[in-house]
């Protein structure tokens, strides 16, 4: 039996050599991928030993980090409750993070090359600085406007979004997505707690996590027309010229009429563009659609940022950000590539496949607010150091493109203005200034109440644009658009009055 | 012939090595826990130590040939288990608990506890047992004990067989708890041993060829096949899948050294292979008692893909064993608790994140040598029931290093199973230091000369049953 055993032997040195083998391919060639893994606490725990910077909106702390005694040092708190949860994200200790969080993870940590000479002045005094702190965009005022307001809208919508920006920089106002969350117990040390309130969370079946102002898309209704509106102005069409309407129209090949929201809005044969925007007309605007083709309108759409992939939302200039999803046209063809007139016609109204992210709404008004100049995006103002006087980064606006010329903003402008003065736009309206906008109601489904959308810009007397604004209340059935363009309207007011 | 030399001088010196190695641990990890080494850091492992030199005099006493390495090895890794078990204790307590941890609080606590009872334990086999071949005696009893062992967690109630999850124990409310399959390995494998060794002749001689294989008649397999799959049964319906592995590997590996056929092993290969991957397919397809295997190796292919729910175990374990990289964070440097069972079934990579590739291949090599020693005492052994019964011991010890490291390591999907002499549990540790006493045993019975001293004095009255006393080393073929 000895041959046999004397085998045993080597078979059990091979068995061993595997362990071995495999152990150094771990502990040597992947060690630095799982010592740095996001899903390794121990990265985490380290991290918590510094006192993790602020995020500060207006000179309010709305993250900050508290010393504790338990095991991780610091304690990341969140003031605002769910009120900021989409913008800044959240710091949890055993999930990923988010958000601002995550976008400025390493200025907030201390770990950023900007703050190189702080680690070195700590390595000669033996103290440990503090990360740096990240001052945002957001007015304090229309943030907790946008917050209550969507969150009390008065149709009974539970799930919704708003956003402002400030149309001459690109500067997000306000940002808010319904329903929100509390950040607080995702970033509790108890990481138990931290995991059954996210798995909560992330099963709600109202998405809580989602944010629907940036990453969301919906169809965007009559909105959509501004852009439909901006094509026909570049094609010979002006505000006064007399457009085809209607009660109802059918389209070429397709069955099913288009009709206008009410027997009242232009049933008459002919409207100008003006009041085909200001009443809202959708048999007006899908003809309108019929008659510039496919190609323009989607051009026209690509121009204002439609179907842009990776546009983000974070520090001016630069590139990185929070994430925004695409806005589509979507199809308006046959199968064999001619364009379908009845997708058209449904497209140039805001219907079939055309999809809007609030923000793309937002940017849509602010850049007719702006002359046709389209500003790019952001939320950071200011990175400032661990010792809050020196400034490291200073937001510096950036154009991101001119849908428009300057002339075509200027009609653009002038009809929107005549929505909110007479038309479906009247409650957005602000004592003192000027707003300007358009309101959607949307098909959400057969049998599912209607989205309701605004989109608005402010402008004071001298005409200079200072808020613009973009609110969606998802399945708010009748009434949606004007409780829309009513939230829009505060939350513009109340970026104002902090401007002010 | 060998010049008779007990060389028991060495084991102690090599002992003291062990214990010093496990005090200089205990001192790194109250520096890097506490920021200071307390003046009581080394009470652990002098305790240990004079459990340890206690078992020392008895094998100078009761097993003077003993191989002399083999209870320094396990002296170090036991001492280890300890040592860092305690330094788990030391991270989970309260700041200002831990410079007052008393010696036998905590897991590290009870496992030196455990070490005291698992020892004592071990020098009662070596009295009791002055010749392996008395065990042979008992054969059929074992087995049967086995058996029974392997089956009483699957009948009782869940209220008295269930911890996490697994039905593995019988747990006496208020008294404690031990788990009856480590015990069973033992006796199975005496069994078999024994089986195996007294058929042996017809086993690899009266057989019917089929397909260039030679197949023993079924009424000579019978008895030890019919044992194997009882337990395999009960280990698959208590989702025990390390066990049954073990037992599996723990039957094939007797048989090919019984029998000397390598058709055996390929066998064994085949239906371990064909099994597993049935498992899997009927797992995907069918689902039922196959699932859970399914479930396993899905985790053992893609661990990431689920890194927070079903495979966050095993991404841990992965980070865990990463983040010691080369050289390890230095022993009380690492963080043990971020790992769930660290103190079981991941001890190896908690040890492995504070002593690093270096620290885990040294202990991966005191394994490997007792292992071989058994093997040792085995080839070195005169009777065929003692080189196997030793053969088959080392090997299953091996196999459980090899199923459980390989388990964390991602090498093999994860099963539940103890790292021996460092997971904390007293089952283990007991059933695994008897496993020693039955090596040393043998060792004694290999390294003592033929005349002399030792021989058959040392034998209890009644002594071996007589084919076994003179079965022949080798067989002689045509």
């Amino acid at each position: 039996m000895n041959a046999p055993l004397r085998r045993v032997g080597v078979v059990v040195m091979i068995l061993f050599g595997l362990l071995f083998a495999n152990l150094n391919w771990i502990q040597g060639y992947k060690a630095d991928e799982y010592r740095n893994s996001d899903y390794n606490g121990r990265v985490q725990v380290a991290e918590y030993d510094r006192k993790r910077g602020n995020i500060e909106v207006g000179g309010t702390a709305v993250a900050l980090s508290k010393e504790t005694d338990g095991k991780l040092k610091f304690q990341r708190t969140y003031p605002g409750g769910a009120m900021y949860a989409h913008v800044l994200g959240y710091k949890p200790v055993n999930l990923g993070d988010t958000g601002i969080e995550r976008l400025e993870n390493d200025f907030l940590a201390g770990t950023s090359d900007q703050l190189i000479a702080n680690r070195i002045k700590d390595m000669f005094t033996g103290d440990q600085t503090g990360g740096g702190n990240v001052l945002l965009t957001l007015s304090k005022r229309a943030q907790e406007t946008a917050y209550k307001q969507l969150n009390d809208n008065q149709v009974g919508a539970k799930r919704g979004a708003a956003i402002a920006i400030d149309p001459r920089t690109g500067a997000v106002q306000a940002l808010v997505s319904m329903p929100s969350f509390d950040p607080n117990p995702l970033a509790s040390h108890d990481t138990s707690k931290a995991t059954a309130e996210y798995n909560k969370l992330d099963k709600d079946k109202d998405r809580p996590l989602a944010n629907r102002a940036l990453a969301e898309t919906l169809p965007p209704g009559s909105t959509f027309k501004i852009v439909v509106a901006a094509a026909a102005l570049e094609n010979g069409v002006t505000q006064q010229t007399e457009i085809p309407a209607g009660s109802t129209y059918t389209p070429p090949t397709s069955g099913t009429p288009i009709r206008n929201a009410a027997p009242t809005i232009c049933p008459e044969s002919q409207v100008t563009l003006r009041e085909a925007v200001t009443e809202s007309c959708n048999t007006g605007f899908a003809r309108l659609g019929g008659r510039l083709g496919a190609d323009k309108i989607k051009e026209k759409a690509r121009a204002f940022g439609f179907e842009e992939d990776d546009l983000t939302v974070g520090e001016a200039g630069e590139k990185g950000g929070l994430p925004v999803a695409a806005s589509r046209t979507g199809d308006m063809q046959n199968p064999d590539g001619s364009t379908d007139p009845a997708a058209l016609a449904q497209s140039s109204i805001g219907q079939n496949n055309v999809r809007m992210t609030p923000l793309q709404g937002a940017l849509i008004a602010a850049t007719v607010a702006n002359g046709g100049s389209q500003m790019r995006p952001y939320l950071v103002k200011q990175l400032l150091g661990p010792d809050r006087t020196t400034v490291y980064d200073a937001a510096k606006p950036r154009e991101l493109r001119r849908p428009v010329s300057g002339p075509v903003a200027a009609d653009l402008q002038d009809m929107m203005l005549n929505v909110v003065k007479e038309g479906t736009g009247r409650k957005a309206a602000i004592e003192g200034y000027t707003v300007g906008g358009k309101t959607g109601t949307a098909q959400s489904g057969p049998n599912t109440p209607d989205h309701g959308w605004f989109i608005g810009f402010a402008l004071d007397k001298n005409g200079t644009p200072v808020s613009a604004v973009c609110v969606e209340l998802e399945q708010a059935g009748s009434g949606g658009s004007a409780e829309a363009a009513r939230i829009g309207g505060r939350i513009m007011a109340a970026a104002i009055a902090e401007g002010r | 012939m060998r010049l008779a030399r007990s060389r028991r001088n060495a084991e102690l010196s090599l002992l003291l090595l062990a214990m010093v190695l496990v005090a200089a641990y205990a001192a790194t990890v109250e520096a890097n826990v506490l920021d200071t080494v307390t003046p009581d850091f080394w009470i652990p492992a002098a305790a240990l130590g004079l459990v340890f030199l206690g078992l020392h005099l008895v094998i100078r006493w009761l097993a003077p040939f003993a191989d002399p390495a083999l209870l320094p090895a396990v002296a170090l890794l036991n001492g280890i288990g300890v040592g860092f078990l305690r330094r788990y204790d030391l991270a989970e307590a309260a700041p200002e608990q831990r410079e007052t941890l008393g010696i036998f609080a905590g897991f590290g606590g009870q496992q030196l506890a455990w070490t005291l009872g698992a020892v004592v334990l071990a020098a009662g086999l070596l009295a009791v047992m002055r010749d392996h071949r008395s065990l042979s005696r008992y054969a059929y009893t074992l087995g049967l004990a086995g058996i029974v062992l392997v089956m009483i967690p699957a009948v009782l109630p869940a209220r008295f067989s269930e911890r996490n999850g697994a039905k593995l124990w019988i747990i006496v409310p208020g008294l404690g708890q031990i788990q009856p399959g480590e015990f069973a390995k033992l006796a199975l494998l005496a069994f078999f041993a024994y089986y195996l060794v007294r058929k042996r002749e017809v086993l690899s001689l009266a057989s019917r060829r089929v397909l260039g294989v030679d197949f023993p008649r079924g009424r000579d397999l019978g008895p030890v096949l019919v044992v194997w799959l009882i337990s395999l049964l009960v280990l698959v319906f208590e989702k025990d899948l390390g066990t049954s592995l073990l037992y599996f590997g723990m039957f094939v590996v007797t048989l090919y050294i019984a029998t000397e056929r390598v058709s055996w092993l390929l066998i064994g290969l085949i239906l371990f292979f064909g099994g597993a991957y049935l498992a899997y397919v009927l797992g995907d397809t069918v689902g039922g008692p196959f699932a859970n295997f399914y479930d396993r190796a899905q985790i053992w292919l893609d661990p990431f893909a689920e890194p927070y729910d079903r495979g966050y175990q095993l991404v841990q374990g992965l980070l865990t064993l990463g983040t010691g990289g080369l050289f390890g964070a230095g022993p009380g440097g690492g963080q043990p608790t971020l790992l769930p069972e660290v103190q079981t079934d991941f001890i190896f990579a908690g040890i492995g994140e504070e002593i690093g590739l270096f620290g885990l291949s040294a202990l991966l090599v005191v394994y490997l040598l007792i292992v071989e020693r058994g093997l040792r005492a085995a080839l070195a052994v005169r009777d065929s029931f003692g080189k196997l019964l030793a053969g088959g011991l080392a090997f299953t010890l091996g196999l459980q290093v090899f199923v459980i490291v390989g388990g964390i390591s991602k090498l093999i999907p994860l099963t539940g199973q103890t790292t021996p002499f460092l997971s904390a549990g007293g089952s283990s540790l007991m059933a695994n230091w008897l496993l020693i006493a039955v090596l040393l045993r043998v060792s004694d019975g290999a390294r003592r000369p033929v005349t002399g001293g030792g021989g058959p004095a040392a034998r209890p009255s009644g002594g071996p049953p007589e084919q076994l006393h003179g079965a022949p080393t080798e067989v002689i073929r045509p």
